[in-house]
């Protein structure tokens, strides 16, 4: 389904053009930059197609909405008001009236049209800067009409790339584990959805208990724990086949999966004795490796982008720490040192941050720190809270968190959360159900 | 004056006995030493006198005094049963990160395995199974209910 998606670009990025608008996202923003989106116009023709083909009267408005959302939601952006709009869409597109765009505070326009042309969507965007009254990025593509909400994404990737000098994270996935039930005999489904939550779907039946799906970073491949058959033990899954084989042949629990940064081995923890160790897998020929050989637990594994380092949790000291080591086990190196209990370390997909999970004083944090172990930052803090995931661009963590029970156990819930790494822009993240494990996707198009 | 530091010290010894009292109830209902659960709320039985279950500290797999007793216990009716084959199921409590769970759950079911194979139950009569914090038997957020978690379960396994 992704293979068809052509991107056609009729327009290069002007050569001469210097930002006038920009927005820094290292520091927390607290003045979103306000932009104009205006609905993408559409022909009569196109929306009678459109309609029959998707049952939606006008994809122009919905795709609109689809990057408003989404800018608004990265916490970068204020999206205005289109009641205060004074130039149709269709105008908008051939030449802003600037005097217009600027008189509402917009600082950035964005228009586009969106045609039905040999039963394909053909879409084109134009990004303005109103103060400077010119255009600073022009794209067309063309793609499946059922890839409409895609759209949306792409074109928010591309205007995010343009105004922050980052590539976007909002044409990606994430895929988590559904929950439901009592929290004795909890209920969970692997499933994924888009990054606005949008065409969700689930994965498994819950007949049996899943745990902590995580991407290939290079395809449409999961790794996640099953207790099918009551053996937990590490799985491979194509979510575009639903094709599904158990990783390796352990005499025991394997679990704790993550692929490397090309997507060609398992890293995972082995259990066996009461002694969990690092093992690799290679996915072509299928050789296992043992990566650290310790009486202690060694677990959540994590590689650095150029798969040279591995950073893991071990309780060697006497309690969980943050540990480095090269990719083959050797120098291995504690970095995390402050008070407290350190999990479910994950390398940044930048290469310059680990995310982890803190246990202190009867609280949870998610936070980072460099590989060194130096500049810890708390980002944020609650009753329970782990397993935080990176966003594709590292700018971004997603995680979860669950709530206290009252005094009769009752009032549990289980939700997505994300926050900026600046520790800004915290947002509960919208599920269907009660959810955990969440693992972004790469950038689907690229 | 003297009337009013009377007042204050039949107050203070009030409270000194309520809060002792407390203590002592607290002592009897149940169910706790140190963190380790010691009550019987949850416990099932694999034969009369024979519990199926033994408690950890927080974030400890050493088995205490009292869960020896109970292994040695489910040892002999293992003996008198040689046909039956066991399950151990390793748990942890909901205050810590799920994959260190895991394995601290298999660690905890295996202490429990070790121990019945030095009371010569042999190791093929017995398999283990870690739940991490996936199956709480409580589902309170509170002390007694993360002590009555953090467990390992012998199951008839036929």
């Amino acid at each position: 389904m992704f293979r068809i998606f052509f991107i056609f670009f009729i327009l290069v990025f002007p050569l001469n053009s210097w930002a006038l608008i920009e927005v820094d996202i290292t520091r927390g923003n607290l003045n979103p930059l306000p932009v104009a989106v205006s609905p993408l116009s559409i022909d009569e023709n196109s929306r009678k197609n459109f309609e029959k083909i998707l049952n939606n009267s006008d994809i122009g408005s919905e795709i609109s909405a689809i990057v408003e959302n989404n800018l608004k939601t990265s916490g970068l952006f204020n999206p205005l008001n289109k009641d205060a709009f004074l130039q149709a869409p269709d105008i908008a597109n051939l030449k802003p009236r600037f005097e217009d765009w600027s008189l509402i505070k917009a600082q950035a326009l964005i228009t586009g049209k969106v045609n039905f042309i040999d039963k394909k969507l053909r879409v084109e965007f134009r990004l303005w800067d109103v103060l400077a009254g010119k255009e600073i990025l022009a794209l067309a593509f063309t793609t499946v009409p059922t890839n409409w909400r895609r759209v949306g994404h792409i074109i928010t990737d591309k205007v995010y790339e343009r105004l922050t000098g980052e590539k976007g994270y909002f044409d990606t996935r994430i895929i988590y584990v559904a929950e439901e039930g009592p929290k004795t005999k909890r209920i969970k489904k692997l499933a994924i959805m888009d990054q606005d939550g949008a065409n969700n779907k689930f994965l498994t039946l819950g007949n049996e208990l899943v745990l902590t799906p995580r991407f290939n970073p290079t395809s449409q491949m999961v790794t996640y724990l099953s207790y099918f058959r009551n053996l937990p033990r590490v799985y491979l899954l194509d979510i575009e086949t639903g094709m599904q084989e158990v990783v390796g042949d352990f005499p025991g629990m394997t679990f704790a999966p993550r692929f490397s940064p090309n997507g060609k081995k398992i890293i995972m923890s082995f259990a066996k004795d009461g002694n969990s160790d690092i093992y690799t897998m290679d996915l072509e020929n299928r050789i296992v490796e043992k990566i650290t050989n310790h009486p202690s637990i060694d677990t959540s594994p994590s590689y650095s982008p150029d798969g040279k380092y591995i950073c893991f949790n071990s309780d060697r000291s006497g309690y969980q720490q943050i540990y480095v080591m090269k990719s083959d086990g050797t120098s291995v190196k504690r970095i995390s040192f402050g008070t407290g209990l350190y999990g479910t370390p994950v390398w940044s997909p930048r290469g310059d941050l680990i995310a982890f999970t803190k246990l202190h004083k009867g609280k949870f944090y998610i936070g980072v720190m460099r590989t060194d172990g130096s500049g810890e930052r708390l980002l944020t803090e609650n009753f329970y809270q782990e397993a935080p995931s990176w966003s594709p661009n590292g700018r971004v963590l997603i995680f979860y968190r669950e709530t206290k029970t009252n005094d009769k156990g009752e009032g549990f819930s289980a939700k997505l959360w994300s926050i900026d790494l600046t520790g800004y822009n915290e947002r509960l993240v919208n599920t269907p159900s009660d959810a955990s494990d969440p693992s972004w996707s790469s950038l689907l198009s690229n | 004056m003297k009337l009013n530091k009377i007042l204050k010290n039949t107050f203070l010894v009030v409270l000194a006995c309520l809060a002792l009292s407390a203590c002592a109830t607290q002592k009897k209902t149940g169910q706790m030493q140190g963190d380790v659960y010691t009550g019987s709320d949850t416990v099932e039985y694999l034969a009369s006198g024979v519990p199926d279950r033994v408690f950890f500290a927080t974030n400890e797999s050493v088995l205490t005094t009292a869960s020896r007793e109970t292994l040695r216990k489910q040892a002999a009716w293992l003996r008198k049963n040689s046909k039956v084959t066991i399950v151990l199921e390793g748990h942890a409590d909901e205050r810590g990160t799920r994959e260190y769970n895991l394995a601290l759950g298999e660690r905890r079911a295996n202490s429990a395995k070790d121990y019945l194979m030095t009371y010569g139950i042999s190791s093929n009569r017995i398999s283990v199974l870690s739940y991490g914090k996936e199956r709480p038997v409580d589902s309170g957020s509170n002390p007694l209910a993360w002590s009555k978690n953090r467990r390992s379960v012998t199951v008839k396994a036929n």
